[in-house]
């Protein structure tokens, strides 16, 4: 493809043999190709990125999930659209365009949709999938937002995009599919509802 | 020369003057003492538009939400690409030598 990469591994101490799996593509693909940069226990998601970009040697960085509910095949997509808008920011968008998901039931679609719409009257934010998390960054700009961003979780990856408008930084979409389910199920629970919408007025009252 | 920082109002800060400036002038007209009232159709008009209008975008609110839920593409395509991705990638990475 001519794309010259690289994948940065964190994991955070997974029971589940990820870094064996991830020493023994290492050996097969190289480590110039495949970094391991583990940690020793669960530390979280802001943390991981810092962690990650000290040993990011390329001028872009893509963040997605590990669990394959991020298609891969769409990283040439992400690649394309930043050249062909000099783009700071490539974010995916499962609301637009052939954007969707699968493996959703009808209650996690509609509080999704109904989260989304809140949160596009609240925060006009410009970008029409905030809580998405595979995302394409040039690598200053993302070192820039970390700094100011302080949120957690879901919110954490609102505020990069409000943070980064501010900043008046550039910001395609690209439409991806959520493919939700592949291994194991992800629960969305009153918790994760109430946290959500505190995080989102605590952006409404702060930026 | 320092720079001044860049004040930029807050979206809350946005709102609340918004909605007070749209709050003032609705209180100058429709509650206005006796002789600086605007005709009465129009103060009839004028009285209840907040209610109004809020009913109304609470019915674009549901049917916006509504549509998009309705319409909300569902990736089998995309599903049934990434099991084919993943039977593949098995197949290349045992031969490669990877244990699983």
């Amino acid at each position: 493809s001519g794309i010259d990469f690289e994948i940065i591994i964190i994991d955070d101490g997974s029971p589940d043999g990820t870094q064996e799996i991830a020493e023994q593509l290492e050996k097969i693909y190289g480590s110039d190709k495949i970094l391991l940069r583990p940690r020793p226990r669960k530390l979280g998601l802001g943390t991981a990125y810092i962690h990650g970009m000290k040993h990011a040697t390329g001028n872009f960085i893509v963040i997605m999930d590990a669990d394959l509910s991020h298609h891969v095949s769409l990283y040439f997509t992400y690649c394309g659209k930043q050249k062909e808008g000099n783009f700071d920011i490539v974010s995916g968008t499962r609301y637009k365009g052939s954007g969707g998901v699968h493996g959703w039931d009808l209650r996690r679609k509609l509080i999704s949709r109904g989260a989304n719409f809140l949160t596009q009257v609240l925060l006009r934010p410009g970008a029409s999938d905030l809580t998405g998390s595979f995302r394409l960054y040039r690598k200053e700009v993302l070192q820039k937002l970390m700094e100011k961003c302080v949120s957690k979780g879901y919110v954490f990856q609102m505020e990069m995009i409000v943070r980064a408008r501010q900043l008046g930084y550039t910001i395609g979409e690209v439409p991806i599919s959520f493919v939700d389910r592949v291994y194991g199920e992800s629960k969305l629970g009153g918790n994760e509802i109430v946290s959500f919408l505190k995080g989102l007025l605590t952006l409404f009252a702060t930026t | 020369l320092p720079s001044l920082p860049q004040a930029t109002m807050t979206k809350l800060g946005q709102w609340l003057c918004g909605l007070a400036l749209l709050g003032s002038a609705w209180a100058a007209l429709a509650l206005a003492p006796p002789g600086l009232q605007p005709p009465a159709p129009l103060r009839q008009a004028l009285l209840p538009l907040p209610v109004y209008l809020l009913v109304a975008f609470g019915c674009y609110s549901l049917a916006t939400v509504g549509y998009r839920l309705a319409t909300f593409n569902d990736c089998e395509e995309a599903a049934a690409e990434l099991q084919e991705h993943i039977r593949a990638a098995r197949a290349d990475l045992r031969r490669r030598g990877l244990r699983l």
